[in-house]
C-alpha cells in the first residue's frame, strides 16, 4: 500500500482566526489524507520542527492578519536550511492577488484566497504528488 | 391563551385546496428552507394565540422588562445608535489621522484596533512580533504612543471603545493617564474596554493567561471602574468572534450569555454586589445577512439576560438586566469576489441590526474580504449607517417587526434553544469547564464546517462565489501597510526608554509583581502607576506571565 499523504496545516503569526485552517484541516482529512493541525500562534521555526518531525509532504499555512508576505518566505527558507525543501508548501488566507507573485517567487507553490473550493486544494495536492 | 380554531381550520383547508393546486404543477424551489444558520423556516406563519399577560410576561414595553422591545422608551425616536466604526494600523500617528477624519465625517464614537502584537502583550521588538506590528491595528507599547494617539481629541467630548481584552487593564490604564494628562477626570469618561476574555479562548485567540488569573484581572477592572470610573463599560461580551468562528445564530447569543453568566458569578464570588457592577456590562453581536433571523436573535437574547439577571442573580437595579449591545456587520459574510455586492450585504445587516435595537454599529468596507479597508470604503461603509438611519424609516418607531407572526415565532424558539445550551453549560460546570472540555468549541467547529459544506455543494448560495461568478481583474487600490513601520515603532521605543525613569520603572514592576503575587490586592492602581512611569506594554505584561503563567490552547478538529 503506498505511504499516507501527510499534511500539516499550520497557523503563523499572532492571529487567531482559525476558522479557514480548520475547515482546511477537516476537509483534506475527509479527503483521505492524514493530516496534524498546529494550532494558533506558531513561530515558523515551530512549524519547521513539527513538519520534519511528523514526516510531512505538505505544509499548508494559513495567514489573515497580513503578515503573510514576512512568515511565510520565511518558513520555505527555514525548510531549506534544514535539508528539508522537498516538503512542499502552500498557503491561504486573507491575501491580496498583488501579492501572490512575490509568494511564488519565495517557493510557496501556491496560494488559495477566500472562497476557495476544497477540490482546488486537492486537485494541487494530487497533481504535485504526480510530479514527484 | 387563544387557540384560533378557525384560523388552523382554515389554514388545513387552504393546504388542502388553493396551496396544493399550486403545488402540484409549481413545486417550491426547494424542499426545505432554512435560515442563515440552518433552521428550518416555515412556509407561513400564523397568529400565535398569544395572551395579554404573555405578552406583558415576554414582550412587554420599550424600556422595561423583559427589554425584548428594546433597552429604552424611545429608542431611535430620541436618539440614533452610536455610529461607531472600528478602525487603526500602523502608528499612532497614522491611526490618530483616521480617527480625527472619522469624527469629521459625522461618526459619534472612536473605535480603537489594536496590533495583534498589543493585543497579545508583546512589545514591537519583540520577536514574536515579527511582521505583525501595525497590520491589523495600531501599535501600541507604552504610554508615549498613546499620547500620540489620542493627540487633539477631547476625551470628555468622545466616548472611545477599545478592542483589548488580555491586557484590557493596561490599556485602560493608559487612557485614564492620557486622559489626566488632558485634564479630565476619571468621572468624566466613557467608552468601553472590550475585556472578554472566555470568548478569546473559545473564538478570537488573543489569549495570554489562564483562565483564573485571567478572571481576576476582569474582577480587579470590575471593582476599579465602580468606584473610579463610573460611566466606563468594564465589559463588552462578545458574541461577534464566536459567529465569526462559524456558529450559528442560537449558539451565539447562547455562548455569549453563558460567558456573561460565568463573568456575573465570578463578580459575586469575590465580594462584589451585582448591583455595583451588572449596570456596565455590554454586549456586542454579529449581523449576518438572514435578516429576520437575526432580528429575533436580538429581540431573544435581551429576554434571556433579563430574565437570568433578575432570577439566577437576583439583580435590584432595572440597569442591571438590560443587554445594552454593540453590532458590527459580519466580516465573514463579506466576499473577495465583486467586493462591491458586500455593500449589499452590510446594508442587509445594518438593517438587521437597527430593527433589532442596537445601541452602536460598525459597518464593515466592501474591501475587508482583501485588505484593511481603504479611506474611500470607510465613507460609503458609515454612509450606508447614516442613510438607514436618516432616509429608511424605520427608525421612527420602536421596535417596528414586534407582531410579525414569524418575527415573534422565531424570537422564541432561539430563546428556547439558547436557554437550552446554557443550561446545558450550566450542568458542565460553567464556561470555563465548558472551554477547558471543548464542548464549546466544538459545537461551533460542526456548525461552521456544515457551512462551509453547504456552500461546497451549492446547497447554499453566495452571490459571487458559487453562483453568478465572472472572470475579475485583481482590485487594485488596497490598503497597505508599509513593512518598515516595524523599524520605526522600535526606535520609538528605544527612545522612550532612554528617557524615563529607569529605577522608577523597575520599582514599579517589582510592585505589580509582589500585588500579582498576593492574589488578592486590586492591580490596577498598580498597573496604572507603572504605565504613568512609561513602564511598556510587554514589560507589564511580562511580570504577570511570570507570575500567573500562559494559557495553552486545546486543540479539537
Amino acid at each position: 500500500m503506498a505511504k499516507m499523504v501527510r499534511i500539516l496545516v499550520a497557523k503563523p503569526g499572532l492571529d487567531g482566526h482559525d476558522r479557514g485552517a480548520k475547515y482546511i484541516a477537516r476537509a483534506l482529512k475527509d479527503a483521505g489524507y492524514e493530516v496534524i493541525y498546529t494550532g494558533i500562534r506558531q513561530t515558523p521555526e515551530s512549524i519547521v520542527v513539527t513538519a520534519i518531525q511528523e514526516d510531512v509532504d505538505f505544509v499548508g499555512l494559513s495567514l489573515l492578519s497580513g503578515a503573510h508576505n514576512e512568515l511565510f518566505p520565511k518558513v520555505v527558507e527555514l525548510l531549506r536550511e534544514k535539508d528539508a525543501s522537498d516538503i512542499i508548501v502552500f498557503g491561504g488566507g486573507v491575501i491580496p492577488t498583488e501579492d501572490i507573485p512575490f509568494l511564488k517567487e519565495k517557493g510557496i507553490e501556491a496560494v488559495f484566497t477566500h472562497g476557495t473550493p476544497i477540490k482546488e486544494i486537492t486537485d494541487f495536492i494530487e497533481k504535485r504528488l504526480e510530479k514527484q | 391563551m387563544s387557540e384560533y380554531k378557525t384560523i388552523n381550520e382554515k389554514k388545513a383547508d387552504w393546504e388542502e385546496s388553493t396551496l396544493k393546486n399550486v403545488l402540484d404543477r409549481f413545486p417550491e424551489q426547494q424542499e426545505e428552507f432554512v435560515t442563515g444558520s440552518g433552521h428550518p423556516v416555515e412556509r407561513l406563519y400564523l397568529p400565535s394565540g398569544i395572551s395579554e399577560e404573555e405578552y406583558i410576561g415576554k414582550i412587554g414595553f420599550p424600556g422595561e422588562y423583559p427589554y425584548t422591545r428594546g433597552v429604552q422608551p424611545t429608542m431611535y425616536r430620541g436618539r440614533f445608535w452610536t455610529m461607531r466604526q472600528y478602525a487603526g494600523f500602523g502608528t499612532a500617528e497614522e491611526s490618530n489621522q483616521r480617527y480625527k477624519y472619522l469624527l469629521e465625517q459625522g461618526q459619534t464614537g472612536l473605535s480603537i484596533a489594536f496590533d495583534l502584537p498589543t493585543q497579545i502583550g508583546y512589545d514591537s521588538d519583540d520577536s514574536m512580533s515579527e511582521g505583525e506590528v501595525g497590520k491589523v491595528g495600531v501599535a501600541i507599547d507604552s504610554l508615549k504612543d498613546m499620547e500620540i494617539l489620542f493627540e487633539g481629541i477631547p476625551l470628555d467630548k468622545v466616548s472611545t471603545s477599545m478592542t483589548i481584552n488580555a491586557p484590557a487593564a493596561i490599556l485602560l490604564a493608559m487612557y485614564i493617564a492620557v486622559a489626566e494628562k488632558q485634564g479630565v477626570t476619571r468621572d468624566k469618561l466613557r467608552g468601553t474596554i472590550q475585556n472578554d476574555i472566555l470568548k478569546e479562548y473559545i473564538a478570537r485567540g488573543t489569549y495570554i493567561f489562564p483562565p483564573a488569573p485571567s478572571m481576576r484581572l476582569i474582577n480587579n477592572i470590575f471593582e476599579f471602574c465602580s468606584k473610579e470610573v463610573p460611566k466606563w463599560n468594564t465589559i463588552s461580551i462578545s458574541g461577534y468572534h464566536i459567529r465569526e468562528a462559524g456558529s450559528t445564530a442560537v449558539q451565539e447569543i447562547a455562548f455569549t450569555i453563558a460567558d456573561g453568566i460565568e463573568y456575573v458569578r465570578n463578580a459575586i464570588g469575590v465580594g462584589l454586589d451585582v448591583d455595583s457592577f451588572a449596570g456596565r456590562l455590554s454586549f456586542f453581536f454579529n449581523a449576518h445577512n438572514d435578516l429576520l433571523e437575526e432580528v429575533a436573535k436580538y429581540r431573544a437574547a435581551r429576554r434571556i439576560w433579563a430574565r437570568v439577571m433578575k432570577e439566577k442573580f437576583n439583580a435590584k437595579k432595572e440597569k442591571s438586566m438590560m443587554m445594552r449591545f454593540h453590532t458590527q456587520t459580519g466580516g465573514s459574510t463579506l466576499t473577495a469576489q465583486q467586493p462591491d455586492n458586500n455593500i449589499v450585504r452590510v446594508t442587509i445587516q445594518t438593517l438587521a441590526a437597527v430593527l433589532g435595537g442596537t445601541q452602536s454599529l460598525h459597518t464593515n468596507s466592501r474591501d475587508e474580504a482583501l485588505a484593511l479597508p481603504s479611506q474611500e470604503s470607510v465613507m460609503i461603509a458609515l454612509r450606508t449607517q447614516q442613510i438607514v438611519a436618516n432616509e429608511s424609516g424605520v427608525t421612527s418607531t420602536i421596535d417596528p417587526l414586534a407582531g410579525s407572526y414569524c418575527i415573534e415565532a422565531i424570537t422564541d424558539r432561539i430563546a428556547s434553544e439558547a436557554w437550552d445550551y446554557i443550561e446545558k453549560i450550566e450542568t458542565m460546570g460553567g464556561m470555563v469547564k465548558a472551554i477547558e472540555k471543548g464542548y464549546v468549541q466544538k459545537e461551533i467547529q460542526d456548525s461552521a464546517y456544515r457551512y462551509q459544506r453547504d456552500v461546497e455543494d451549492g446547497s447554499r448560495i453566495v452571490v459571487g462565489v458559487n453562483k453568478f461568478t465572472v472572470e475579475e481583474e485583481p482590485q487594485k487600490g488596497l490598503l497597505k501597510v508599509d513593512p518598515s513601520l516595524r523599524t520605526v515603532q522600535v526606535e520609538k521605543l528605544a527612545r522612550v526608554k532612554g528617557e524615563r525613569d529607569n529605577v522608577a520603572v523597575t520599582a514599579s514592576l517589582k510592585a505589580l509583581k509582589k500585588g500579582a503575587e498576593s492574589e488578592d490586592e486590586n492591580l490596577m492602581p498598580l498597573i496604572l502607576d507603572a504605565v504613568k512611569k512609561y513602564t511598556t506594554l510587554g514589560e507589564i505584561s511580562g511580570i504577570l506571565r511570570e507570575v500567573f503563567g500562559e494559557f495553552q490552547e486545546s486543540i479539537v478538529l
